[in-house]
């Protein structure tokens, strides 16, 4: 076994490297293996030994995170690939007419009658979109064709950032 | 004297022992000490059967301190010197401080000092004076010194007042095994009881400030998912309110000297308490003139007064539900937490707000020193417990001030700790061998809306052209909330040395300062104590070092890497034979760092043992 900090995310978590997951195995494997590296268990011991826990403890913490949400994980394989990826890739024109269109959709539903409902249904369109991509995701690194992985990941990027911006109208609205 | 007591290093108490380690709630208007004797978490009482200690320091002109409820007496009579409520003003600096009524010294230390009879003062001197006092009862209680004490904070507490809070117990001698948030003290002391697993909130209503945590709890292991609140805004408050009342009733306005307002707090307290369980209270206030003023307040009034402020304490809980990805009817249980939570129009409203009936099985005023006496006791070392663990958040997010007064988030609030984020620097000017980082904590997007936190000075960039160097500086929160940077230039892998300029914190030379002054008169000289410490610490290392390498020594290093490390124990022994301060220390650091890819292979080791005995309980029923 590799030193802790030297051991990518998923030789950490035991986990075999690949963008389908287990979100329970994970959440369990990570409490166990802060159970064991967590600076509770090294408060009475050497301050050296106090600063080795904290850094395998954080080293964990990112570990988890990183893996635990879709983009981050994406993100990760495709480096574990060499492949670095780039907020401001060039996109292509229909992705970019049908993100303009999204958009435009997400401005228009305070005028609506039923402006969180309106906001709901959209939203349940992009993540209907997102599941689609990460689906294309999984396919292409699964067959290595990693080109194609970094294009569609750039797309799930636009589409997570999409999201976002509904969750920040949607506590505007909830007041 | 607690500083120069030698706990054995590396060794496990016997069973029929244990350590001897208390949690400490240091609150706004009570503080507690609570341990854990028989298996059982107790708070500890005074010679007359109290529980509670008043957080309230009086300082006389005869140089004397009045802690607790001798000091209380003289909260109102006194008011200059007697400090209540000093939590209000730890890590915070004058301007925070305007209306607190304590005649501040003028002078521009970040620091603000009271001007009392005994001297001036700062919060954390304060505090420190409140910690001594709980020290005292659990040394008479327990029959010794204690060995490690969990100190509780409010969740949303800021760095520098986490700061504060532990310089506070470096000025009592205490030593910290964990600032603990106090939410989630209070859901160790309320889940191990109950052991229900689920999802809790706890509405954390103290005497000054105000915490709602979401919290996961299964299989031993407590993780806050959540947390949101307001670090100014507490029960105090709600007696302000009170008191503002009375005092339109009464038709009077509040004097130069504070008096008649703390005089009226004290009543609006009584009255509020009356209140939990009586649908009205009569007041009867002496008037400066002589005379007695009567009215009643009756439920229904204070609820309406106290309405908004309980409504402002709704929204942090819908931040918390939403930063932790979670709906109203996903929280299972919610424990009320403060004493202010006994009110009953609150526990309606927040009962109402989550959808379920609020838990107030354990005493809301010592359910947190509970907690802590847990936590104490697992992290000392005596084997209860040993599954517990408590995975935290950093409340706040931080940042660091960019161009134009930006702020550059480093890390995000609700960041499970320990968290470590790098960054890059590079220099702007040929030669350049320092750089300034100014970090900010708060969710603004301007420097001037978040709170100043330190300036990290970095010294020591090794000097080449403009743009040539890479500084890569690590921002690390630890297990207490705190924030620690480091930097090295990579191409030539030189450390940075860092100058921390805290905003409205003490500097570590300051506290030294008043450390020196604490230990009184009679003392040895500062030399010969600073010698003591250094040799202490020595003898520490190495019985770490020795210990380890008789254990693992053969099977994890080769023999020049086995040669090295004796090498640099013997320097060691050979330097404890004299007096110099200096060589000692750095054959210290030496053995230290002789002995540091040996101390990360035992740590390895260890883990893997313990993951493949966790992955034999895989098995157990």
């Amino acid at each position: 076994m590799q030193p802790l900090l030297k051991q990518d995310f998923f030789e950490l978590f035991r986990l075999s490297p690949g963008f389908a997951l287990d979100a329970g195995e994970l959440a369990s494997r990570y409490r166990e293996l802060q159970q064991v590296v967590h600076p509770d268990r090294y408060a009475s011991a050497s301050e050296q030994d106090r600063r080795l826990s904290m850094q395998n403890a954080a080293h964990v913490n990112e570990a988890y995170q990183t893996l635990r949400h879709p983009l981050s994980r994406a993100r990760y394989l495709l480096e574990l690939r060499g492949y670095i990826t780039d907020q401001s890739a060039a996109m292509p024109e229909d992705f970019l007419m049908e993100q303009m269109s999204l958009r435009e959709q997400l401005e228009s539903v305070p005028m609506e009658a039923e402006p969180l409902a309106a906001l709901m249904y959209l939203r349940e369109d992009v993540q209907g979109k997102i599941s689609d991509q990460e689906q294309a995701f999984a396919e292409r690194l699964a067959l290595d064709d990693n080109a194609s992985a970094l294009q569609i990941f750039n797309k799930m990027q636009f589409l997570y950032r999409l999201l976002e911006e509904f969750d920040s109208r949607e506590e505007q609205l909830a007041g | 004297m607690a500083l120069l007591q030698i706990s054995e290093p590396g060794q496990s108490p016997l069973p029929h022992q244990s350590r001897r380690a208390a949690g400490i709630d240091l609150g706004t208007t009570n503080s507690l000490v609570a341990t854990v004797r028989n298996g059982q978490a107790e708070t500890l009482p005074d010679e007359q059967g109290r529980h509670l200690l008043p957080s309230v320091v009086r300082y006389r002109d005869d140089g004397s301190v009045n802690v607790g409820f001798e000091a209380l007496q003289a909260a109102v009579d006194d008011a200059h010197n007697t400090i209540v409520s000093v939590k209000r003003l730890m890590g915070r600096g004058k301007q925070d401080l305007q209306h607190s009524g304590y005649h501040f010294t003028d002078d521009d230390r970040s620091v603000p000092r009271i001007h009392t009879a005994g001297g001036d003062v700062t919060a954390v001197e304060v505090s420190a004076e409140i910690l001594k006092m709980l020290e005292q009862r659990a040394r008479q209680q327990l029959g010794g010194a204690l060995e490690g004490v969990v100190i509780t904070v409010p969740a949303y507490f800021d760095d520098a007042q986490r700061q504060a809070t532990k310089d506070a117990a470096k000025l009592a001698g205490l030593k910290v095994l964990r600032l603990l948030n106090e939410p989630t003290a209070a859901a160790v002391a309320y889940g191990l009881d109950q052991k229900d697993e689920g999802i809790y909130a706890i509405y954390d209503l103290g005497g000054g400030t105000f915490d709602v945590s979401i919290l996961r709890f299964s299989r031993g292991v407590f993780e806050v998912m959540s947390t949101a609140g307001d670090s100014a805004l507490g029960g105090d408050d709600l007696d302000r309110i009170i008191s503002d009342w009375i005092m339109r009733q009464m038709g009077v306005e509040d004097d130069g000297d504070h008096r008649t307002r703390r005089y009226l707090m004290r009543a609006a307290k009584a009255a509020k308490e009356k209140l939990t369980s009586e649908p009205e209270v009569r007041l009867d206030v002496e008037r400066p003139e002589g005379d007695c003023w009567h009215g009643v307040l009756t439920c229904e009034q204070l609820n309406t007064l106290i309405a908004e402020l309980v409504n402002k304490t709704l929204a942090p809980c819908q931040r918390a539900l939403r930063d932790a990805g979670l709906v109203k009817k996903d929280i299972q249980e919610v424990v009320m937490v403060g004493g202010s939570t006994r009110i009953p129009y609150i526990r309606d409203q927040v009962g109402q707000f989550f959808g379920c009936q609020p838990h107030v099985d354990i005493d809301p005023d010592r359910v947190v020193a509970i907690g802590a006496a847990i936590q104490a006791d697992v992290l000392i070392g005596n084997k209860q417990n040993e599954d517990m663990l408590l995975l935290d958040v950093i409340p706040l997010s931080l940042g660091i001030e960019t161009m134009g007064g930006l702020v550059e988030k480093i890390i995000p609030r609700n960041t499970t700790i320990p968290v470590s984020k790098a960054q890059d620097f590079t220099t702007y000017k040929d030669g350049q061998t320092a750089l300034s980082v100014h970090i900010v904590q708060g969710e603004r997007d301007l420097v001037g809306d978040c709170r100043s936190l330190a300036r990290f000075e970095l010294h020591g960039i090794p000097p080449m052209a403009a743009g040539a160097a890479r500084i890569r500086v690590v921002y690390q929160v630890d297990a207490d909330g705190l924030l620690s940077v480091t930097a090295r230039e990579a191409t030539t892998g030189v450390e940075s040395h860092i100058d921390i300029k805290p905003s409205y914190g003490l500097s570590d030379d300051e506290v030294e300062h008043m450390l020196r002054d604490s230990i009184s008169h009679a003392e040895d000289d500062v030399m010969m104590r600073k010698l003591r410490e250094q040799q202490v610490e020595a003898a520490r290392t190495l019985e770490a070092v020795t210990s380890a390498l008789a254990a693992d020594g053969r099977r994890l290093l080769d023999d020049k890497e086995y040669l090295l490390i004796e090498q640099a124990i013997d320097e060691l022994q050979t330097v404890l034979q004299g007096d110099d301060i200096a060589a000692i220390k750095q054959a210290c650091q030496a053995v230290e760092e002789a002995g540091s890819e040996f101390a990360q292979r035992r740590m390895d080791d260890s883990i893997r043992q313990a993951l493949a005995g966790h992955k034999l309980d895989e098995f157990k029923t």
